[in-house]
C-alpha cells in the first residue's frame, strides 16, 4: 500500500492547500490556457469547482498492481486480471475500482457524520463516525463485492458501459458495525421497505447539486448480520477510492449497493428511487429476452443476489509445461446470497468434468477456495474450464447467459488456455 | 436469411435439372455429356483469352464500358443493392468480379465466404496455380478491394469467442 492510501487525509490537506492557492492566482482564462483547451462551460461552472484535469493530486492507481486494467479514467474504472486474485482475502493492490462520479478528496474523518432519515425512521438521527465506532459492537466479515456488469464484454450484441472482463470482483475483509444494530438504535417503523444511501462523490459535470449514485438494498438485506457500516478494509482505514471514511457494505449484491463515502441513509417506505435505481441501471428484464431486444422500463427488475460464479486464479492463462507435470489449478467460487456446493473443471470443453476440493466459506457471503490437480492425456492445446454449482443446484452456464440491455450478470464459466509439450 | 433461401432454391433447381438429365437414360447421357463438354471447352478457350485482355484494357480506361461478350455483363440489373443475376452486392468492381470470377464458378462460392483481403488474395493465387485462372493484371487490386469490403469476416456472433491474446509462458514449478 502506498503512503497516499495509508493516510489519505494527510495527502488531501496538502492538495487542498495547493489547489486553493492555484485558484486564487488564476482565472478561467488562465485555466483554459493551462489545460490547452477552452473551458466550454465556464459560465455554468459551479463556484469552487476545480476542473477535473487539475485534480491530479490523488491518483487512484497509486499502490495498485501494474497489471490492473484501466477501463476508464473519468470516472475511474479499473479491473484486476484473474491471476491477481489468487489470495483468499484480496489485498488492496488488486481490488477493482468502480466509480460513477468523481472521487471526493475533501474528506475530514474527524468531523464525519452519518445521518439516518427517510419516511420510515421514528426520528432523524445523526451520528459522528467516532460515535459509531464507540457505541456499537464491531464485526469483521470477508465479503464478495462484484460489479453487476462484471463480464459485460462477453455479451453480443455488445452492451454499453465499461467492458469488464473477469476482474471486477474481490473478497476482502471489512470491519465496522452491523447496520441492523444502528437501525435498532435509530428506531424504524414496520413499513420500512428499503434502505438507500447517499455519499460524497461528485458528479462528472461538476454540478454539486447532482447526485452521482444513490442505490441501496431491501430492508431484509439491510437487517442481515453481514450488512455492515464499515470503516476498515483488511484491518486499515478504507482507502479513499474504495469509500473512505465510511462505507455501506452489502456482500453478495451488485457492488453498487455498497455505497462509498457514506454520509446519509434513508429508510424508505417504498423501493428507493435514487439515482441509478431506475431505467436500465443495475436492472435486468423480468423475463428472458432475445439478444438486442428493446425492453420496456416497467418490465425491468432490480438485481439483488448475484449469480453463482467462479474464477481460475492460478495458473495465469497461457501456461506451457511438460507432459509429465501434474498441474495444480485453483481459484474461488461464490454464489451471491447462496453458498457454493460443488466445483468442477473440464479440460475437454465440458465433455467430462472433474470434481475439485472445495472449502467452506470463512463466513457467509465470503468466496470459497477450490483446487484440483490435473494431468493431461497427450501434448497439445487445452482449455481449463471452471464451473461452480450453488446450494440451490444452479450451475454456471458454459456459454454466455441470457442477454440483457446493459450486459449484467455474465456468470459464464471462466477458462484459461494451457499448452502441454 | 433471405440470401440463404435464395441459394437453396437455386440448388433445388440445379438438382431438378440434374435429375431430368439422368432420366434421359444412360446411352443418351454419354453422348450428351461428351458433346456438352466439348462445346464448353471450345467456348471457354476462345472466350477466356478475350475477356482477360478486354477487361484489363478496359480497366485502364474507366470511362469505357465492359465490352460485349458471351457473359452478358454489360447490363447489370441491380435490385435491393444486389446484382440480380449473381446475388453479388453492388459496388465498385462488381463488373470485374462477375467477368473474372463467375466465368468459371458460381457466385455462391463468394457469397458464402467471408475473408480479409489477404485471404481472398490467397484464393486467387490458388485458382491461378491449380484452376487455370488467368493473370488478373490491374483488375486484381480492384477485385480484392471489392471482395475485402463486401465479403469481410463478420463480427463473431456465437455465444462464446475463442480465447484471444494469450501470452504464452513457461510454467515453472
Amino acid at each position: 500500500m502506498s503512503k497516499t492510501n495509508k493516510n489519505p487525509k494527510k495527502g488531501i490537506e496538502k492538495s487542498q492547500l495547493k489547489r486553493r492557492d492555484f485558484l486564487q492566482k488564476s482565472s478561467i482564462a488562465v485555466l483554459s490556457s493551462f489545460l490547452g483547451a477552452d473551458i466550454i462551460h465556464a459560465a455554468t461552472m459551479p463556484e469552487g469547482y476545480v476542473p477535473f484535469a487539475l485534480q491530479a493530486d490523488f491518483n487512484p492507481m497509486d499502490g495498485k498492481s501494474k497489471d490492473m486494467i484501466v477501463r476508464n479514467e473519468k470516472p475511474w474504472n479499473v479491473e484486476a486480471v484473474p491471476h491477481l486474485l489468487n489470495d483468499p482475502v484480496t489485498p488492496f493492490p488488486n481490488i477493482f475500482i468502480r466509480n460513477n462520479g468523481i472521487i471526493p478528496e475533501d474528506i475530514d474523518s474527524s468531523i464525519w457524520t452519518l445521518t439516518i432519515s427517510g419516511e420510515s425512521v421514528k426520528a432523524e438521527k445523526t451520528y459522528t463516525l467516532e460515535a459509531l465506532k464507540k457505541n456499537f459492537k464491531h464485526y469483521s466479515y470477508q465479503l464478495v463485492l462484484e460489479c453487476g456488469g462484471n463480464g459485460r464484454a462477453g455479451f453480443y450484441p455488445p452492451a454499453s458501459g465499461n467492458q469488464w472482463e473477469e476482474g471486477a470482483v474481490y473478497c476482502s475483509e471489512w470491519t465496522g458495525i452491523r447496520l441492523k444494530d444502528l437501525l435498532a438504535d435509530v428506531g424504524i417503523n414496520s413499513d420500512a421497505v428499503y434502505v438507500g444511501y447517499y455519499g460524497k462523490d461528485k458528479h462528472l459535470s461538476g454540478d454539486e447539486s447532482k447526485v452521482v449514485i444513490s442505490r441501496g438494498v431491501p430492508i431484509s438485506k439491510a437487517l442481515q448480520d453481514e450488512t455492515l457500516l464499515a470503516w476498515a478494509l483488511n484491518g486499515e482505514d478504507i482507502p479513499l477510492q474504495h469509500g473512505y471514511p465510511l462505507r455501506l457494505v452489502c456482500g453478495g449484491y451488485p457492488a453498487s449497493a455498497s455505497g462509498k463515502w457514506l454520509n446519509k441513509l434513508v429508510i424508505r417506505n417504498k423501493v428507493h428511487d435514487g439515482e441509478k435505481m431506475m431505467g436500465d441501471s443495475y436492472r435486468v428484464p423480468k423475463y428472458p429476452v432475445a439478444p438486442g431486444e428493446k425492453v420496456p422500463d416497467e418490465d425491468m427488475k432490480i438485481i439483488e443476489s448475484m449469480p453463482v460464479k467462479s474464477l481460475i486464479a492460478y495458473p495465469k492463462s497461457g501456461a506451457m509445461f511438460g507432459r509429465n507435470k501434474t498441474l495444480k489449478v485453483q481459484g474461488h467460487a461464490w454464489a451471491g446470497e447462496n453458498e457454493v456446493r460443488e466445483m468442477e473443471v473440464s479440460i475437454d470443453f465440458g465433455a467430462t468434468w472433474k470434481k475439485c476440493i472445495l472449502k467452506k466459506p470463512n463466513n457467509r457471503l465470503a468466496w470459497q477456495q477450490w483446487s484440483v490437480e490435473l494431468s493431461f492425456p497427450e501434448t497439445g492445446y487445452y482449455e481449463v474450464w471452471a464451473k461452480a454449482t450453488d446450494d440451490q443446484g444452479i450451475s454456471q452456464p458454459m456459454v454466455i447467459p441470457g442477454w440483457n440491455p446493459k450486459g449484467y450478470l455474465n456468470n459464464a464459466c471462466h477458462r484459461i488456455a494451457v499448452k502441454v509439450s | 436469411m433471405k440470401k440463404s433461401s435464395e441459394e437453396k432454391s437455386e440448388k433445388r433447381e440445379s438438382k431438378k435439372s440434374l435429375q431430368s438429365i439422368q432420366r434421359l437414360g444412360k446411352p443418351f447421357l454419354g453422348i450428351f455429356a461428351a458433346s456438352i463438354l466439348l462445346i464448353a471447352l471450345v467456348l471457354l478457350i476462345s472466350f477466356l483469352t478475350d475477356i482477360n485482355s478486354d477487361v484489363n484494357s478496359n480497366n485502364s480506361d474507366p470511362n469505357s464500358e465492359i465490352p460485349e461478350g458471351p457473359l452478358s455483363i454489360e447490363n447489370l440489373e441491380i435490385k435491393d443493392g444486389k446484382d440480380v443475376e449473381t446475388g453479388l452486392l453492388a459496388g465498385e468492381g462488381l463488373t470485374l468480379v462477375k467477368a473474372n470470377c463467375t466465368a468459371c464458378h458460381s457466385s455462391a462460392l463468394i457469397l458464402q465466404n467471408r475473408f480479409n483481403r489477404e485471404t481472398w488474395k490467397s484464393k486467387i493465387e490458388w485458382m491461378q496455380e491449380t484452376q487455370g485462372l488467368w493473370d488478373l493484371g490491374v483488375s486484381e487490386p480492384i477485385i480484392l478491394d471489392y471482395l475485402a469490403e463486401n465479403y469481410a469476416p463478420e463480427e463473431f456472433r456465437g455465444r462464446r469467442k475463442p480465447l484471444e491474446n494469450i501470452e504464452w509462458y513457461s510454467l515453472e514449478d
